[in-house]
């Protein structure tokens, strides 16, 4: 080894540390500083590893409501991903497989959608919102959530669609089943990967969604977990542990995603920004 | 069999089909809506009829809040362009491109070069380096908010520990917006470092052990081949960063709600304020009209440049 290759090496270890330390920092501070006692923070503010982990914080974050919060995001996260997958997939099999007229400058006023400035929408989703009489329930978000959600999905399925074997469909078609079973029994289990594609997309999507719920939603009890966070936030600022504990459990969903699937979380996120 | 003969027997066969083939095709176009019907729907609801409704509300002065509105025509708009605030708005959006373009990507792009790099522990730099980009943007932001704080966060404590005074690094404007930005920089670099592995992973390894052969050192093999094989990436990356940093407003909006003063005013939290909080819902409509005008603008414009990069790709050989 020459000097040039040590110089290196040392220029590619503190590049690589100093990021490290940029990036893993924060987020270990919080799991860390979520575990400490009050008393145990003040003494050592800066350490991410507690000297004596405690849940204490997590007990309190929990009595203080978290829960709704919490059971808010899952119903409509899960509740919408079940629609987008459903509407999006539907969809995207005409597009993809059956040739109209109409087909190119369909998918493309679809998928135009991924380009748009929500802020351009929120007004008359607002006012549509009130005049429904669903403005402050879970209901107002079921739309805007499956709409916003619907270009990246069909992006995504009508690529993957396209791949499938013309043969497949022939055959079906011959043995007399309709494009309804065909899509039912053909279609939708050949792609399940771009389907666990899309409802990581966009879990993570709705699960951190935020401008949505501020904007149709009031009432604390109807709150999602992003904007019950901000609440939150007045009632903890003294209590940083108690704060730091209440993101990580904002975070936790995601992350234990992250841990059980990592190869697919991280094909789901960029899902929507590599061409296939 | 002359053409004449070809032709009428073609005629013939049309006539006797015509019948039940209109029919399979009114039955293929019916099954074709059926199938496309509720995401149609949805959309045309929540997305197409909002955008041509925006338009229409950013004519009238109205609060919102009574059905009563008063017909203004451009007034908004001529309002919106004398505003400085707009402007100072924009310009904080124009700043999130430049970051994310000068600052994100090249981040992002050396983070996966580290991690393509013999250094040991890789696996632990990979999940570390891309946690950031797990967390939801709210989270993100109250983190961030205490990270800043000036007496207790951590930034300042540390600065503290090399001897510098503590800094109000929300509350100051000048530090304001460069404050938002680092945090934005720390959320989305790991993506970019995302879709850099993903390309590296196709560069060829017969183009490495080539230019190894040729005695190529590891800068001319990043210059001659990594950085030309990302390119497409990078072109990507920066569409999706341009196009993103419209719909830039949680972070903003946690962490300084466009303030100190409108140092850190971006477009949506501006129209955010301007329709919710102010209550101005004809002058927010004309902000968010602009907002969708400029992103189809873009739009366009990427699709032209790509267009064309395309024709002189199919036309050099």
């Amino acid at each position: 080894m020459n000097l040039m290759d040590i110089v290196k090496k040392v220029i590619l270890y503190t590049l690589a540390i100093v990021l490290l330390f940029f990036t893993g920092y924060p987020f270990l501070y919080m799991i860390g500083t979520s575990f400490k006692s009050l008393n145990s923070f003040f003494e050592s503010p800066l350490s991410i590893i507690p000297s004596q982990p405690t849940f204490e914080q997590y007990v309190s974050v929990f009595e203080m409501g978290l829960t709704r919060y919490f059971v808010n995001s899952i119903l409509i996260t899960v509740v919408s991903v079940i629609g987008i997958v459903f509407i999006s997939a539907l969809a995207s099999y005409p597009l993809s497989r059956m040739s109209f007229k109409l087909n190119r400058p369909l998918l493309l006023f679809f998928v135009a959608g991924m380009m748009l400035p929500i802020h351009a929408t929120l007004i008359p989703i607002f006012i549509l919102t009130q005049d429904m009489g669903i403005y402050d329930t879970l209901w107002a978000l079921l739309g805007p959530y499956i709409a916003f959600s619907l270009p990246v999905s069909i992006f995504i399925l009508t690529q993957f669609m396209q791949e499938v074997p013309k043969e497949l469909e022939e055959a079906a078609y011959i043995d007399g089943c309709g494009h309804f079973s065909i899509f039912w029994r053909i279609m939708l289990p050949l792609v399940v990967p771009a389907i666990s594609t899309i409802v990581i997309y966009n879990f993570v999507f709705l699960w951190t969604e935020f401008i949505f719920a501020l904007v149709l939603l009031s009432s604390p009890e109807n709150m999602t977990l992003p904007l019950g966070l901000q609440n939150f936030y007045s009632e903890f600022s003294i209590n940083i542990p108690g704060l730091m504990a209440a993101l990580t459990l904002a975070s936790l969903p995601i992350l234990l995603l992250f841990v059980i699937a990592q190869n697919k979380v991280v094909k789901g996120l960029t899902g929507g920004a590599v061409k296939g | 069999m002359n053409i004449d003969q070809i032709v009428s027997k073609k005629e013939q066969t049309k006539v006797i089909s015509s019948a039940p083939k209109r029919n399979s095709q009114f039955k293929k176009r019916l099954t074709i809506l059926l199938f496309i019907l509720p995401a149609l729907i949805v959309y045309m609801i929540y997305v197409v009829y909002p955008i041509i409704t925006t338009f229409n509300y950013s004519l009238f002065s109205w609060s919102g809040t009574q059905r009563e509105k008063i017909f203004v025509g451009l007034t908004n708009y001529i309002q919106l362009f004398a505003d400085s605030t707009f402007w100072m708005a924009l310009k904080n959006n124009i700043k999130i491109v430049l970051v994310s373009v000068f600052v994100q990507i090249p981040l992002g792009l050396v983070m996966a070069l580290i991690l393509f790099s013999s250094i040991k522990g890789r696996k632990v730099f990979n999940v570390l380096y891309f946690l950031p980009y797990l967390m939801s943007t709210v989270a993100i932001g109250l983190l961030w908010i205490y990270m800043y704080d000036p007496v207790n966060g951590p930034v300042n404590r540390v600065l503290d520990i090399f001897g510098f005074s503590p800094v109000a690094w929300l509350a100051d404007p000048i530090l304001a917006m460069t404050s938002v930005l680092i945090v934005i920089v720390w959320q989305f670099a790991p993506f970019y470092m995302i879709l850099f592995k993903a390309a590296m992973v196709g560069i060829p390894d017969e183009l490495y052990e080539a230019a190894d052969m040729d005695g190529a050192n590891s800068f001319h093999k990043f210059v001659y081949i990594t950085l030309p094989s990302l390119m497409p990436t990078i072109v990507t990356s920066s569409v999706l960063a341009v196009v993103g940093s419209l719909k830039a407003f949680d972070i903003f909006y946690i962490m300084t709600r466009g303030g100190p003063g409108h140092a850190t005013e971006i477009l949506g939290t501006y129209m955010y304020k301007q329709g919710f909080v102010n209550l101005n819902m004809g002058y927010a409509s004309a902000i968010a009209f602009m907002m969708f005008l400029i992103a189809f603008v873009i739009v366009v414009l990427i699709q032209v440049i790509e267009y064309q990069r395309r024709k002189r790709g199919l036309l050099t050989p």
